[in-house]
Order: C-alpha cells, then sequence, then structure tokens
C-alpha cells in the first residue's frame, strides 16, 4: 500500500492554534495544485532544469505532510532530473494524485 | 530582536511565522517570496536576523548573501541534508535549519543567533573562565600528579570508565570521564567533535568530510559536532 498523507506536523506546529492550523491548510491547499500544474507543465516541456526545481519546492510538502518515503524518493528524483534522467516519474506523478485527493478531504 | 523570511513558498513561511510566535522576543516584520524586494527592503530598514530559503529560483540565497555589504545575521532554511558545510563559507550566516523545521530546533538558532549579537559578552565570559583554569592540567597517575600543558594535549579519547590523553609526546590513561575532564578545559582550545573525543582545536592539520587529522590521529567528526566545528574555522 502506498504511503498516505497526515497532519501530525501541521498539528504539533499548531498547537492549540487552531487559526494558524486553519489557515495553514488553506494555504497548503492553494499552493500545491499550482506547484502541481507548474511541475507538469514543466515535464511536458522537457524543461529539466525547471522540473528539478518545482520538484525542490514539491518535496517540502511531502515532509509537512508526514510522508518520509516519499520525501526521499523526491529527493532521489530531483537528483535524477539534474543528471539528465526521469526514472522516478511516475512514482512522483503518484504521490502528487494522493495528496491531491488528500487535500480535497480534509 | 526583529527578523524578515525570504522564501519562494507561502508554506514555508507560513511556517517560520509560527515558529516565531512562539518566541517571546523574536518578531516578524516583513516576509518576502524573492530576496530582491527583501535587499530593497533591508536598504530602508534595520533587520537583526533574516531567515532564508537557499534554493529560490533566478536570484538565490547564495546571490542574497553575496550582494549584500553589511548582512544582518543569517539563518538557512533548506530542504538539502548535505548543505552543512557550505551554509559557513558566509560570515553572516549564523545556522541553518532543514526543513520541516520543528520547534526545538528553531529555538537553538535563535540561541545561537542570540549569542552572535552580543560576542563582546561572550568572549568576555570565556576569557575569564580561561584565565582561572591557568594553562595546566594535573591528572593523577598511580597516586602522583602530572602537570599537562593544555597546549600539549592533542587527542582525549573516552574508553569505557577511562579515558586516554595523548600529548604530543606520550599518552596517559586515566579513570576519569570525558564529561568531567571537558569542564577542567578552556573552551578556546578544546572542542567536543564526537560522543568519544574533545580535540585541541589549535591542532588540527586538515579536515575531510567525516573526520579531522591531528598529528597523526585521525578523528572521527560527529553529525551534530560539525556545524560547531564549521563555525569555529577561520575559513576562507
Amino acid at each position: 500500500m502506498q504511503e498516505q498523507p497526515n497532519l501530525n506536523y501541521v498539528n504539533q506546529l499548531s498547537g492549540d492554534d487552531l487559526e494558524f492550523r486553519d489557515s495553514f491548510i488553506s494555504i497548503i491547499k492553494q499552493e500545491f495544485p499550482k506547484e502541481k500544474e507548474l511541475y507538469l507543465n514543466c515535464i511536458d516541456k522537457q524543461m529539466t532544469k525547471q522540473t528539478a526545481d518545482i520538484v525542490h519546492k514539491i518535496k517540502h510538502k511531502f515532509s509537512i505532510l508526514g510522508m518520509e518515503e516519499s520525501y526521499r524518493m523526491a529527493v532521489n528524483y530531483e537528483r535524477e532530473l539534474l543528471e539528465g534522467r526521469t526514472n522516478s516519474e511516475n512514482e512522483f506523478k503518484s504521490v502528487l494524485q494522493i495528496i491531491e485527493v488528500y487535500l480535497n478531504i480534509i | 530582536m526583529n527578523c524578515i523570511i525570504i522564501d519562494d513558498e507561502a508554506a514555508a513561511r507560513a511556517i517560520v511565522k509560527q515558529l516565531c510566535s512562539k518566541i517571546p522576543d523574536v518578531d516578524v516584520i516583513e516576509e518576502f517570496e524573492n530576496a530582491i524586494d527583501a535587499i530593497k527592503f533591508l536598504n530602508q530598514h534595520d533587520v537583526d536576523m533574516v531567515f532564508l530559503d537557499i534554493h529560490m529560483p533566478g536570484f538565490t540565497g547564495v546571490d542574497f548573501v553575496q550582494t549584500l555589504k553589511n548582512p544582518p545575521r543569517i539563518v538557512l532554511t533548506t530542504s538539502d541534508t548535505e548543505f552543512g558545510i557550505a551554509a559557513y563559507e558566509y560570515e553572516a550566516i549564523v545556522d541553518y535549519l532543514v526543513k520541516p523545521i520543528t520547534l526545538e530546533r528553531f529555538e537553538k538558532s535563535i540561541e545561537k543567533v542570540k549569542k552572535t549579537l552580543n560576542p563582546i559578552s561572550n568572549k568576555d565570559v570565556a576569557a575569564d573562565q580561561d584565565l582561572s583554569m591557568g594553562e595546566d592540567l594535573y591528572i593523577n597517575i598511580d597516586r602522583r600528579l602530572i602537570k599537562l600543558k593544555f597546549k600539549e594535549i592533542l587527542v582525549i579519547e573516552a574508553k569505557g570508565d577511562y579515558i586516554d590523553i595523548k600529548t604530543v609526546k606520550e599518552k596517559f590513561r586515566v579513570h576519569t570521564t570525558l564529561k568531567k575532564i571537558k569542564e577542567k578545559l578552556p573552551e578556546k582550545l578544546f572542542l567536543q567533535i564526537h560522543r568519544s573525543y574533545i580535540i585541541n582545536f589549535t591542532k588540527i592539520i586538515d579536515i575531510e568530510d567525516n573526520s579531522v587529522l591531528i598529528e597523526k590521529s585521525v578523528v572521527p567528526i560527529s553529525r551534530s559536532s560539525r556545524p560547531e566545528l564549521m563555525r569555529r574555522l577561520n575559513l576562507l
């Protein structure tokens, strides 16, 4: 079974500050789809360096959402891209899909 | 202490801002999604500290550091765990935080910045401490007290209930702990770089990735000790 996101880090960061928690989740909900779109756009246009840059940014979302294995995969994928390879592309896209679904239900 | 946050990712800025809100005397006065706007702001405002994302498209965090003539204290924020050594190439960079940042690590970073903002008082304390220690250490070997000069000590290694003190000329085994002897050593000369090793900082010949060479001894550096070691090096 593929790794699932969670809000452990977000809850720890928020503590009793529910206002921050809501606002932070809202930021992720707004920011993630844009990053995903930019990523897919860079892939389509085969802009390898830009793809690596956006993967670098997106991988922080993986760690915020407690997805440690996916984070390690993204680190590896970023390295692949900088070396001109795309072996982990499907795996990365699959994690993006999982996060997208998760963000729609929280 | 006021600060600004520079990061092209809104979630990352929100995290740092939230962490700052948990520290009583740290105020976030502005946040920026690019370094160029931050430079314009810094030209017109006094800022004590900058939280800076190193990996930004276009004008990067490194470009930012190189551009400023008199930069404030900088704490780097990065998703790269392998960024350690490079972080200390610039004097203004006090620390680096690996994302996602925890409150515990964040508090340590703030403490480091505070210490650098009051360098004179910290130096005075260290000097007073060193003065009271003198230049020698007496060790008990077979009911005999042997005098060792601090400057002759190279490496001290923990060996179970004992420690080995390696000097320029010979090696002594003493029944004590690394923690106890550390309290007797002047901070300006000695540094613990591993759970089992204290080194005479002035005797380093060279440093590789995970070890230092002192005379003929290769001593390992733990990951947690590396930032302090790098901070104390006079890096070119």
